[in-house]
């Protein structure tokens, strides 16, 4: 009989309180009527009975519940309104942060056994890790034990021709055992194979998805066809599914990379990536121990190169930039504040309102609804009210995300913008169902602890009621103060990184790429005569004051780097430091405004048989020679010696807020033993006006110099500089609509407290006034109550916003996180929202009419 | 609207007599040759309801003691659970009707 009653909890505690007896004497006069099998029958019979039933009163209760509150909130559409809004900005934040974080550091990277995929990096005391020669590639890959499957790629662009406009694609070219680490299948054809990789065989290319809808059409037929890169003929062989990505989203085609036998000759000369499958079991500490042994072995078999090469291996989904990672932990925390200052205010409205229907909730009380049941009514209207606010959350979000793409790193192989799957949806549904219950159920409790419902009187509101209000309140101060202090700092720093000096002057330069082809311009001769034709042609356009091609742009290509030999300092190649290197067309300082400090520029003269010259940067003369004159000395550069002609002023090669190698610049004309890859492709012209207004007759010009050849990466140079900072503006303008966001809501906190106090007091009031009291004290009296809460939440605040300052640091760019301008702002804003917040309920208050509100009663 | 089963026997069995719980619930068995048995849960699920409704009342004053082996609450039929129970048979006769003159029941149509 016992688990009878047990079974009967079941049901909700009005029907049990109300049937229960009935239905254990029921059962009891039942069981007392059968025996041996029919017992059991009877039991099955009645578990069935009381589940099915339990269910329909709960369903029947909540119908009744929802079809009440639907009405309710239909008589107050303000409030609904307003706590709908409030949750969707809650759950709205925290879903789009939460998507990003799961997008960029939580899903699994779109391989099979994508746990197990990890980079092989060379690894330097001094310069920290860096790409992999050739040779190193080979040895590590037969000396090591760790791994399943090793292959390497290298990124490059291709020119596309024959198909439509020419046209640069960012590509990669992977060795032929790349693919089968990844062990993606294609969606049509099939990866490279051993027979591609012969050196009789046909040269072939795998298209992404993109490249084969965008070009193609999706044409199945596409195998066998041919595409013509750079270099000649290419036959499509397959087609990769469209969430494979590597080694960046970017990239539209996949060709072979093939070493010639003299690429395994020089082991300094790194230039590709080592990607690896870890052998099942094999935990990551162990395959860097075993890579940092091999490379051990090959630094003492090697000495001269590769005295101070070490070796590492990263996790692929690991290799995120320490910015990128803070940012998005920024953007979370900030999520979870907004979140947080939604909750409470959304806590405080319901509390605002179960106390403002104390009266109704007294005669339902009275006419014997059990407390349970009106907790579960309350419950019900606070759920509904947040799952309102969710579903215009998740939408809010969805329409968030495009924005947010920026701070998506580009060195995950993965797409652009995030997308919402069933799991984020249920981290919102979940963020939405908490939301709803916990901060529905403790005004609701709250109510009834303290008894408010025999009171039932319109006077005397309870001061623990508001006591917790109060905490709401400086709940919410707290947290946008911390907002608008990140916010401040955030906003400093950008400001600093902004007033960066990048080395150059960005206004009205016109910049874009043409890669020259191989084997159509591998003589430098050829090369030559275009950059000739090119530039004369743009140099007598009217608006343009000068036109210079160089190897990379500042900001475009950071890297580019070679070691530097002092003639008469001898030094072994791995200690060796380094310099970028960039071949010139002469006027390139005065097109970019780079001041030239000393000397003169690359000049025409600068032949392939006239002395082999170099202008060189501020702080290269700074590392070699400081203090002296550094004309006409000489040093060992990109495989020849070279003569110092000029001394550039510095250049933020690698980026605002990065450090970079000094720069040596080298004449076009004197271009032997490096790679092509350095043949000058970035051409900048400075306008007198708008820079962009050239761009048809630029176009023009490069089209009759070469027809086949493209044309990328059009832009002005202030564009790549804004670049360096765009991902920064993103996050002072999420952060900053979350600040945006709390301040309101704490706002209307504060004006709901003390408008509720207000007209709760009414009489009181009334009769102060009546006593005598002057407006003046009762808005004193008013103001007071909010200053004191506001002055709490921003002492809190102050200091939480230091301890989040502190773990933003290396977001600050040297801004430092108490700064004084930042927290002087931030609490000056505090204190304009609450005398705004009190404002109204203060005037309110003033107006107060003695005799009506004492006679109200 | 059609009436639940369960709440149409129930009506039926205190048209003629007030009855508490587990005198319906046999009553009901009786009636049908013990082919419908109603399970406790249904059968005061729809008392909950009928009672909301105003289709039955409960009644205080109760039968003689020696009949009444326990506290038990009776059950009466209101006119207006009257009135439900025979808009439900009109509905059901005429639910029959329609099904002989398509031959589905057995009689004349």
């Amino acid at each position: 009989m016992g688990f009878y009653r047990l079974l009967l909890f079941a049901y909700p505690k009005s029907f049990r309180a109300e049937y229960g007896d009935e239905l254990c004497a029921v059962f009891a006069r039942e069981r007392r009527e059968a025996s041996g099998v029919g017992t059991l029958a009877l039991w099955a019979a009645a578990i069935l009975d009381i589940l099915f039933n339990a269910l329909r009163v709960h369903w029947d209760i909540l119908r009744q519940d929802v079809r009440y509150t639907l009405r309710t909130l239909g008589r107050a559409p303000g409030f609904t309104f307003t706590a709908i809004a409030v949750a969707a900005l809650g759950i709205g934040a925290t879903t789009a942060a939460f998507t990003m974080v799961d997008h960029v550091l939580l899903r699994p990277l779109p391989f099979p056994a994508q746990d197990r995929l990890v980079k092989l990096y060379q690894n330097y005391s001094s310069k920290g890790l860096d790409d992999l020669s050739p040779a190193n590639y080979r040895d590590w890959k037969q000396m090591s034990s760790s791994f399943e499957a090793m292959g390497a790629y290298n990124s490059r662009e291709v020119n596309l021709t024959g198909t439509g406009d020419p046209r640069t694609l960012p590509s990669a070219a992977f060795t032929v055992d790349l693919f089968g680490v990844f062990s993606v299948q294609p969606l049509l054809g099939r990866v490279f194979s051993e027979d591609d990789n012969r050196d009789s065989a046909a040269p072939t290319v795998v298209l992404s998805y993109d490249l084969w809808q965008s070009l193609f059409d999706a044409d199945p037929g596409v195998l066998g066809r041919k595409v013509v890169l750079n270099d000649g003929s290419y036959t499509v062989i397959g087609v990769m599914p469209r969430t494979f990505y590597f080694p960046t989203r970017e990239a539209r085609l996949w060709t072979l990379l093939r070493f010639a036998p003299d690429a395994f000759a020089d082991r300094t000369d790194n230039y590709i990536y080592g990607v690896a499958r870890l052998k099942t079991g094999v935990p990551i500490e162990q395959a860097r121990a075993d890579v940092s042994a091999v490379a051990r072995r090959l630094a003492l078999a090697y000495p001269k190169q590769l005295a101070k090469t070490g070796a590492t291996v990263m996790f692929v989904r690991d290799d995120v930039s320490g910015q990128s990672l803070m940012m998005l932990k920024v953007l979370f925390g900030a999520a979870l504040c907004v979140l947080l200052i939604a909750c409470t205010n959304l806590a405080s409205l319901l509390l605002a309102r179960a106390l403002g229907r104390r009266k109704e909730l007294a005669v339902r009380a009275a006419m014997g609804a059990g407390r349970e049941r009106l907790v579960r009514q309350m419950l019900t209207e606070s759920l509904l009210l947040s799952f309102a606010g969710g579903i215009l959350g998740v939408l809010i979000a969805k329409a968030a995300l495009p924005l947010l793409v920026r701070l998506v790193p580009v060195t995950l192989p993965i797409a652009q913008t995030p997308s919402m799957d069933m799991r984020v949806l249920l981290v919102a549904a979940f963020i939405t169902g908490g939301t709803g219950i916990v901060f529905g159920v403790v005004p609701a409790l709250r109510m009834f602890r303290s008894d408010g419902l025999r009171e039932g009187s319109r006077s005397g509101v309870g001061g623990r009621k508001e006591r917790l209000r109060s905490a709401l309140v400086v709940a919410e101060v707290t947290g946008s103060v911390i907002l608008l202090v990140c916010c401040g700092l955030l906003i400093r720093a950008l400001g600093r990184v902004q007033a960066v000096d990048p080395g150059f002057r960005s206004e009205n330069v016109l910049t874009l790429r043409t890669a020259l082809p191989v084997p159509k311009y591998e003589k430098r001769s050829q090369r030559e005569a275009f950059y000739r034709r090119v530039l004369t042609d743009l140099r007598q356009l009217p608006g343009v004051t000068g036109a210079a091609y160089t190897s990379f742009l500042p900001m475009v290509v950071g890297g580019g780097i070679w070691p530097v030999q002092i003639q008469g300092r001898p030094e072994d190649l791995a200690n060796r430091r380094t310099a970028s290197l960039r071949f010139l067309t002469p006027g390139y300082f005065s097109v970019m405004g780079i001041p030239l400090l000393m000397g003169r520029d690359i000049a025409d003269g600068d032949t392939f048989e006239a002395p082999w010259v170099a202008v060189v940067s501020q702080s290269f003369l700074d590392r070699y020679w400081p203090g002296e004159n550094p004309l006409g000395r000489h040093f060992d550069f990109g495989n020849h010696d070279r003569a110092v002609v000029g001394v550039a002023s510095n250049v933020k090669v690698r980026g605002l807020e990065r450090s970079n190698e000094p720069q040596v610049y080298l004449s076009y004309q004197q271009h032997d033993q490096v790679s092509l890859y350095y043949a000058p492709k970035d051409l900048a012209i400075r306008a007198s006006g708008d820079p962009l207004t050239l761009a048809p007759s630029v176009r023009k010009i490069i089209h009759d110099a070469d027809a086949e050849l493209p044309i990328s990466n059009l832009r002005p140079l202030t564009e790549i500089v804004d670049l360096q900072t765009a991902s920064r503006k993103v996050q002072v303008l999420v952060l900053g609509a979350f600040a945006f966001i709390a301040f309101l809501l704490a706002a209307t906190g504060i004006h709901g407290l003390l408008a509720f106090a207000v007209s709760s007091r009414m009489q009181e009031i009334g009769v102060r006034i009546a006593l005598g009291a002057r407006s003046s004290n009762i808005l004193g009296m008013v103001l007071r109550d909010g200053v004191t809460l506001a002055g709490i939440g921003v002492a809190i605040g102050v200091a939480g916003a230091y301890a989040a300052a502190r773990l933003l640091e290396s977001l600050l760019a040297g801004v430092t996180p108490g700064d004084i301008t930042t927290f002087a702002a931030a609490i000056l804003l505090a204190l304009l929202m609450t005398l705004a917040g009190s404002l109204l309920p203060a005037l309110r208050a003033m107006r107060v009419d003695p005799v009506t509100a004492i006679r109200v009663e | 609207m059609a009436l639940p089963e369960a709440s149409f026997h129930i009506l039926m069995t205190l048209a003629d007599e007030d009855r508490h719980g587990y005198a319906v619930i046999q009553e009901v068995a009786a009636r049908t040759d013990g082919k419908l048995k109603l399970g406790a849960g249904t059968l005061y699920r729809s008392i909950q309801r009928m009672l909301e409704q105003g289709w039955i009342s409960e009644i205080t004053t109760r039968p003689a003691p020696d009949l009444d082996d326990e506290r038990r609450r009776y059950y009466r039929i209101t006119p207006q659970g009257r009135a439900v129970a025979r808009a439900e048979a009109k509905r059901l006769t005429e639910l029959v009707k329609l099904a002989r003159e398509s031959g589905f029941a057995p009689g004349r149509a």
